[in-house]
């Protein structure tokens, strides 16, 4: 069934659809709707979960790690400072190893405060150990809560589900809603091993020293390495079943490119524009979205980019001090790596900034244009 | 009061607490309390270190242990997750220090008292952050030592009023209970077991090396506390209060006087700590007659 419906609309469906059992949120702009819709289903019987209508976003994490750990399917949904309050809990449910799906709606952070897109909440948690996922579309946004949950149950990471505010959370799309039966026989019932069980007492997360701690975390490494594969399968079998797939990162006419455009989110979507008229110009240039970041599909880049002589990064976030967060982590990927491109690292969009077919141009002109670049590239700075 | 108090023991021996922990021992009253259908989630407290490090467990019980300031939170994310996978059965039990209830924590109790969310709340309450080494909290008497508070310029504001601070939330089960009479805390915990919302019980636990007296002295000072009334025995039903423990003539100094933490207090400062006692009593006289 085909509708016109938002971004955070589609998460909702997509949390819906995944059968979640307790939703655990707190308001925040451009998030909550999602809670919102998905309220309205549990109310009409669309939906049986419990919801907590918590008192922050630290306590929405705190329950539904409670709740994961309880073996339920938890679903939460945040955004920019209320992602920010939780990263303690953040750390706590990768390592406690609970297959939890959150919805980030990708807001600035303040201050300055300022409500529009801007991935820096989500990629200041790339070391939490969770997946994360940042979509182009509300359909992407739909399909990748469903393909998250079968992921996260499978190798006991949570998933992050990263969308850009406003650009997908309150603009209207055409959504393919997957048939209900379709998605049960993707995704199976949540069935954790462990977890808090009266006739089976255990105790979880205690204590742990120095004698087992490293263990732990190479194990969390180790799944995390797993999921690459998990991930790809899950989304092969989202094709066989529903005609649609994403891949971890998505190439976009990058036979023989010379330059590649590095791109995420809606930003993809404006520079399939730019790359389609310099193709017709006969310029060899070509895109790679970056859907996964977390684990960083470091293999899957560097063979998509063998061949390139540049490499544009566009990045809207930033680490002050040292500049956009993907171009860090593609300069690192391709650092051991023979003949490696150069990267260009260019910071654009912050706070809802529009990226525009102007940007992109202008992007790959001084890419282009300079042979060596500087570490950091801004673009139409007013200073 | 006389009561049958179950044989069977969720806690294992071989735990890690301190001789003479009181914290232990209203563990164990409690667990025999609630029985097997029990879960329990541990914030940061003394108790994520009693209950024992990894591989090994203290308690024959499901424990979670948790974030400090999330013991509330969790307990009602796991409450939620078993309602809804049908175990409706099981009560879910928030297990956490001052620190993780005055302070850190409070907001989080806050949220979910509101809510009336379908778990017990247990403070244990030593009044001060003894497994960081005596550091005073919100719940540290006036006038009291701890590692921040020397002798001679001891803590200056009394202590938080909690079970106040949870009759603002309305919620249906309030109690304080003592590990010097346990008859009366595991007809709490029973009582607590068959209600349904959110419901509070204050421990108040000597702590040998932070209150700094003998291990063997526990009972005893819990004991007085409750006769002396620094610490009375009572519980608030849907807001009828109810003194389960008659308090005798004993004075406070039988109580202060034991502790280490109380040895600079002059007998002005006595006087004044009788004074609010004294006061603090007949206000909960009044509220239960």
């Amino acid at each position: 069934m085909k509708k016109v419906i938002t971004g955070n609309h589609a998460v909702s469906y997509g949390a819906m659809l995944a059968r979640a059992q307790v939703i655990a949120a707190y308001p925040i702009t451009p998030q909550t709707t999602i809670v919102e819709h998905l309220a309205d289903f549990t109310a009409d019987g669309q939906l049986d979960a419990r919801f907590i209508n918590v008192e922050s976003e630290h306590s929405a994490m705190a329950a539904s790690v409670g709740a994961s750990a309880a073996g339920a399917r938890a679903f939460t949904a945040s955004s920019s400072h209320g992602l920010a309050l939780m990263h303690e809990m953040l750390h706590v449910a990768a390592g406690s190893r609970l297959p939890i799906v959150m919805a980030n709606v990708n807001r600035a952070l303040g201050t300055n405060w300022n409500l529009w897109a801007d991935q820096t909440d989500s990629l200041s948690q790339r070391d939490t150990g969770w997946l994360q996922f940042y979509c182009e579309s509300n359909q992407e946004a739909l399909d990748t809560v469903i393909q998250a949950y079968r992921v996260s149950e499978q190798v006991l990471v949570p998933s992050m589900i990263c969308l850009d505010a406003f650009f997908i959370s309150h603009t209207a799309e055409i959504v393919d809603i997957p048939d209900k039966a379709l998605v049960d026989s993707y995704l199976p019932e949540c069935n954790l091993v462990y977890r808090l069980d009266p006739a089976n007492p255990c105790t979880l997360y205690g204590v742990t020293s120095a004698e087992f701690y490293y263990e732990f975390r190479y194990k969390l490494h180790k799944a995390m390495e797993d999921a690459i594969r998990v991930a790809r399968e899950a989304d092969d079998e989202f094709r066989e079943m529903f005609g649609r797939s994403y891949g971890l990162v998505e190439q976009y006419r990058m036979e023989d490119a010379e330059l590649v455009l590095v791109t995420s989110g809606t930003a993809a979507s404006t520079s399939r524009l730019v790359i389609d008229e310099l193709r017709e110009r006969g310029e060899r240039v070509g895109m790679l979205r970056i859907r996964m970041f977390r684990p960083f599909p470091a293999e899957e880049i560097r063979n998509a980019l063998r061949g390139a002589q540049r490499v544009a990064v566009m990045d809207r976030n930033m680490s002050p001090g040292q500049g956009g967060i993907m171009a860090q982590e593609l300069r690192s990927a391709l650092c051991n790596t023979p003949d490696r491109p150069p990267v260009y690292g260019f910071v654009v969009g912050l706070g809802g900034r529009d990226i525009t077919t102007d940007v992109v141009h202008r992007v790959i002109e001084e890419a282009l244009a300079t042979d060596i670049p500087e570490d950091i590239i801004w673009m139409g700075v007013k200073v | 009061m006389s009561i049958e108090i179950p044989r069977e023991e969720y806690l294992f021996s071989g735990h890690t607490g301190c001789p003479g922990c009181g914290a232990v021992l209203a563990m164990r009253h409690v667990l025999k309390g609630l029985g097997d259908k029990t879960v329990v989630a541990i914030p940061a407290c003394c108790w994520s270190i009693i209950a024992g490090a990894f591989p090994y467990a203290t308690l024959n019980v499901p424990l979670m242990h948790c974030a400090f300031e999330t013991g509330a939170a969790t307990a009602a994310g796991i409450k939620a997750a078993l309602e809804i996978r049908g175990d409706t059965e099981t009560t879910v039990l928030a297990w956490a220090g001052d620190g993780g209830t005055f302070d850190i924590g409070l907001q989080a109790l806050s949220g979910a008292a509101e809510r009336n969310d379908d778990i017990i709340f247990i403070c244990y309450d030593n009044e001060a952050y003894m497994n960081t080494g005596i550091q005073r909290s919100s719940a540290t008497p006036w006038k009291t030592w701890t590692s921040t508070t020397p002798a001679n310029t001891p803590k200056e504001t009394p202590k938080k009023d909690i079970v106040a601070t949870m009759m603002a939330h309305h919620i249906p089960y309030i109690a304080t209970g003592s590990v010097a009479y346990p008859a009366d805390l595991i007809a709490k915990v029973r009582k607590a077991k068959e209600i349904r919302g959110t419901k509070f019980i204050h421990i108040l636990i000597p702590c040998p090396p932070g209150w700094r007296h003998p291990s063997e002295l526990t009972i005893k000072i819990a004991r007085l506390a409750v006769l002396s009334r620094v610490f009375p025995l009572y519980e608030i039903e849907d807001g009828n209060h109810r003194v389960t423990v008659e308090p005798d003539d004993t004075r406070v100094s039988e109580y202060l006087k034991l502790q280490g933490r109380f040895r600079h207090l002059d007998e002005t400062d006595i006087e004044v700590i009788q004074a609010n006692v004294d006061r603090e009593w007949s206000r909960i006289e009044c509220l239960s007659a």
